[in-house]
């Protein structure tokens, strides 16, 4: 069973972190909607693709030791939401520190890499993931 | 608007049910009903079922139809519908048959909630409950379920202060609860100790923080309140039932300290009923992690936002407290079979408001709230029975 | 016209294992394998790094350093013998990364570790021809020795990703030239997991015949003498190989010293010549010349002739980070943590 269209069809907005700008209220959205919950109706047709630096902070964080069967290779391993500097929130993992180092406000940006794959024959998908930001 | 009354309920043990199947454990809760609220099958309007995921738990789907089927009522030709809302579709079924009451359209209806979780593997099982979050910005980039209740647990104790042994009464107090419950899950108490110790799930969540995996069936029959007495002499009145969603993702909240849906379902399951949180004498809250009774308890206004925790740890909420939540055990000590929990909630403010719950009893209980939640806070039902008049 | 580098990055895994802790598991002499081939450690890619991923990282780091736009790239190249894919090309996903899509041409190439050079003289080519504007030459590995192998000492990962053109070249490339001949000293056949290779054969008759004869012809071509190169990279599959190539050439310790990151991150197959040449430009100055010759099995040697113009000075090399830079954020893992990592542990749900 190949999910291979499910996951291509977001690739851009994976890769590069693009969501939408909201053209009536300015407001900033990550993923991207097709209608401004704020604005509604004005809002459409007016949802411009915004892309996200990928700099912003730490909201909330856990360390994940079950993990689902993409990530058991990986665990454990820290997810956290990330206030992007824009102002959107966004889900992810946090790469290359120390799981329990991770905390809430600490700085971090984005980085590209593997998600998953579709078993052992299908395709692999790849986006961002986030790394410490280091001074 | 016709007022709606719970004649009859049934639940079947909840836990590992390795002998029986899906449909099975339905039937079972089903005629425990029918037999409670003392009608036969002819006098059956229509059915409905909550189940979540029955699909990819026991690859089966068309669950209105099945359920109709073994029940007997295939026969009857009678309309059998499908709930789905995650971990509130037990909830959802028992709202959309308050509709169909209250509109005039049926008069007598049996709700089920049922889910068979333990046919495949557990790993299986955590990718399925997360379905019920966003599968395309959240478990896609290595959220589990419980890892977004974890990004929740710790937002919470940044903001309020809640801390590990907080989270833990809770779960030791469902423990507790749940004790005293035939049909629960887990009937033995744990130490709070033990509860902090037991292993990382997501940090700081931990395995005791979380609900099971269950088997399980509840169903109730409702009816509309003008022919109730004709089947029950102490019929409980469906007072109020509200419902509200909110974002799929927790990423696209602006508090993740709350459930914002709870909080609106229940304010206005409130004003429906036209009373205030001191008149609720006892509530069935969805505790699927520790958390979340935590916020749910502050969302629903038993306790001002950020001191939840603390009142569980001073054992306000415990049988006997100030506002006694959970006495079944809740999701973490009666189990949580995801589309049956909803169900389950009424079934037990139901014999709490009839005076049979037994060990588990709160004096003189008139007023109960059942409040369900889907995914992380997506949805939220909220039900206020009454003793009937 | 003058044709060379506009920009260039790199990137390397964090994760490092020590020659010791291999030998430990396989009840080898690590410390002195490792001393043998002057590898101090070893780069390791993470559970969620393979070359598409060093290459997009990399690729980003070049992108950084100009105010280029993605658009204007009209080609990109991707030397590996890594591909995560073997059918289906990892370039379309660095395009798509970098935002160049869609007019522009991709091909992924394998030359073993001379992959990523292939990659900038095609760019070349195509930049000289005026076929494109600007191309993007990447050679990135996640290599792999078999278990217990003496390969599992040096095989290791990273990459660097170079921007081609002829407006602000910040180096110039002077000439380029091949040397190629069918020599099989190391090969890994369709649906093998790790390489063979032919023991001592991989050296005089591969390593060394290919790099001194390429090296040669390209002196004799620029009517250069080794002592006219700030600095010189050869290809490192350890610390040994080049700098006795160096010194048969006649090149000094202090040449080579720079572009020599074997013996911190291991042989990074399609990315040795390419990292080793990004650390050169990381501290090189206006007027630097700088020898390159890269070798790939197989077998063939390419080389360059690169000279650092002044536009270097007006570069902003800050806007990314030093291959050194990159190099200092690492952690040392155990065999086990390797194992896991690298996919040599399998899980139930794989199969």
């Amino acid at each position: 069973m190949t999910k291979t269209p499910r996951f291509w069809r977001e690739n851009k907005n994976r890769y590069n972190l693009i969501g939408v700008k909201c053209g009536s209220c300015n407001a900033v959205y990550f993923p991207s909607r097709i209608i401004c919950p704020d604005c509604g109706r004005k809002s459409m047709g007016k949802m411009d693709k915004f892309k996200f630096s990928g700099r912003g902070t730490v909201y909330s964080n856990t360390v994940v030791h079950e993990a689902h069967e993409q990530y058991e290779m990986q665990k454990p391993y820290a997810i956290a939401l990330i206030e992007l500097e824009e102002g959107a929130r966004v889900l992810g993992q946090i790469v290359d520190c120390e799981p329990y180092e991770v905390q809430i406000g600490m700085k971090v940006k984005s980085t590209f890499r593997k998600l998953g794959q579709d078993g052992k024959s299908g395709t692999i998908y790849y986006g961002y993931k986030f790394v410490r930001e280091r001074e | 608007m016709k007022k709606v009354a719970i004649i009859g309920v049934g639940i079947t043990p909840f836990g590992e049910l390795w002998d029986d199947s899906f449909r099975e454990i339905g039937i079972k809760a089903g005629f425990e009903a029918l037999h409670d609220a003392n009608i036969s099958s002819d006098d059956i309007d229509a059915i409905y079922v909550g189940n979540m995921s029955a699909g990819r738990f026991i690859d089966q789907e068309h669950i209105g139809a099945l359920i109709a089927d073994y029940a007997g009522l295939a026969h009857n030709n009678i309309p059998s519908t499908r709930v789905e809302a995650g971990g509130a579709s037990g909830a959802l079924a028992v709202r959309q048959a308050y509709f169909s009451i209250a509109s005039g359209m049926n008069e007598i209806v049996v709700v089920g909630g049922a889910e068979k979780m333990t046919d495949i593997g557990d790993v299986e099982v955590n990718d399925i409950q997360s379905s019920a979050a966003d599968q395309e910005w959240e478990t896609v980039f290595g959220a589990t379920y419980p890892s977004l209740f974890a990004l929740m647990a710790r937002r919470h104790m940044h903001e309020y202060g809640t801390t590990r042994e907080q989270l833990s009464s809770v779960a030791a107090k469902n423990h507790r609860h749940g004790s005293l419950n035939p049909k629960a899950q887990f009937r033995r108490e744990i130490k709070p100790e033990a509860i902090s110790r037991s292993p990382v799930v997501s940090d700081p969540l931990r395995m005791l923080d979380c609900a099971p995996i269950s088997d399980g069936a509840a169903a109730v029959i409702m009816c509309d309140m003008g022919i109730a007495k004709k089947y029950s002499e102490h019929p409980v009145e469906v007072i109020a039932s509200a419902q509200a969603s909110d974002t799929l993702a927790l990423n696209q909240r602006k508090s993740i300290t709350e459930m914002l849906a709870t909080k609106i379902a229940g304010k206005k399951a409130m004003e429906m009923a036209g009373i205030g949180p001191a008149d609720i004498d006892l509530a069935e809250v969805h505790d699927n992690f520790t958390i979340s009774e935590i916020m749910a308890v502050e969302d629903l206004g038993f306790f001002p936002k950020g001191e939840g925790a603390k009142a569980t740890l001073d054992g306000k909420t415990t049988i006997g407290g100030d506002i006694p939540i959970n006495t079944s055990g809740g999701l973490k000590a009666r189990g949580d079979p995801i589309g049956a929990t909803g169900v389950a909630q009424i079934v037990e403010i139901v014999e709490q408001l009839r005076g049979k719950a037994d060990k588990r009893q709160i004096k003189d209980a008139k007023i109960g709230l059942a409040h369900s939640v889907g995914g992380t806070g997506s949805s939220a039902i909220v039900h206020i029975l009454g003793v009937g008049q | 016209m003058e044709i060379g580098i506009v920009s260039y990055g790199a990137y390397i895994p964090r994760f490092r294992i020590l020659p010791e802790e291999i030998g430990r598991v396989w009840g080898l002499d690590g410390k002195g394998f490792g001393k043998g081939l002057m590898i101090e450690q070893k780069s390791i890619a993470g559970p969620d790094e393979d070359v598409v991923t060093i290459s997009v990282e990399a690729a980003r780091n070049a992108m950084k350093r100009v105010d280029v736009s993605p658009e204007k790239i009209g080609a990109i190249y991707v030397g590996s013998e890594s591909h995560p894919y073997v059918v289906k090309p990892t370039g379309t996903i660095v395009a798509e990364a970098i935002e160049a899509t869609p007019d522009l041409t991709v091909a992924d190439y394998e030359f073993a570790c001379k992959a990523g050079t292939a990659a900038i003289q095609t760019c070349m080519g195509l930049v000289g021809s005026d076929m494109i504007e600007y191309g993007l030459a990447i050679g990135s590995d996640t290599s792999q020795g078999a278990p217990g192998d003496a390969l599992e000492f040096s095989a290791s990962a990273g990459g660097a990703a170079f921007l081609i053109g002829s407006k602000d070249v910040i180096a110039k490339i002077n000439t380029t030239l091949s040397y190629t001949t069918d020599t099989p000293d190391f090969w890994r056949r369709e649906g093998q997991m790790y390489p063979s290779h032919g023991g001592r054969f991989t050296g005089e008759p591969a390593y060394f015949k290919h790099i001194v004869s390429c090296a040669k012809n390209l002196l004799g071509k620029c009517g250069t003498k080794p002592e006219d190169y700030k600095y010189a990279v050869f290809h490192q599959p350890n610390g040994k190989f080049p700098q006795r190539v160096a010194k048969m050439l006649g090149f000094s310790n202090e040449q080579i010293e720079t572009g020599l990151l074997v013996p911190q991150i291991g042989n990074t197959y399609s990315g040795a010549v390419p990292l080793g040449l990004s650390a050169i430009l990381d501290e090189a100055e206006p007027g630097d010349r700088i020898f390159a010759i890269a070798y790939g099995s197989g077998a063939g040697s390419d080389g360059f002739d690169i000279a650092v113009t002044d536009a270097i000075t007006r570069f902003n090399r800050k806007a990314a980070p030093t291959v050194r830079e990159i190099m200092a954020n690492m952690k040392a893992i155990d065999y086990a943590t390797y194992a896991k990592y690298r996919g040599k542990i399998k899980l139930s749900c794989e199969e």
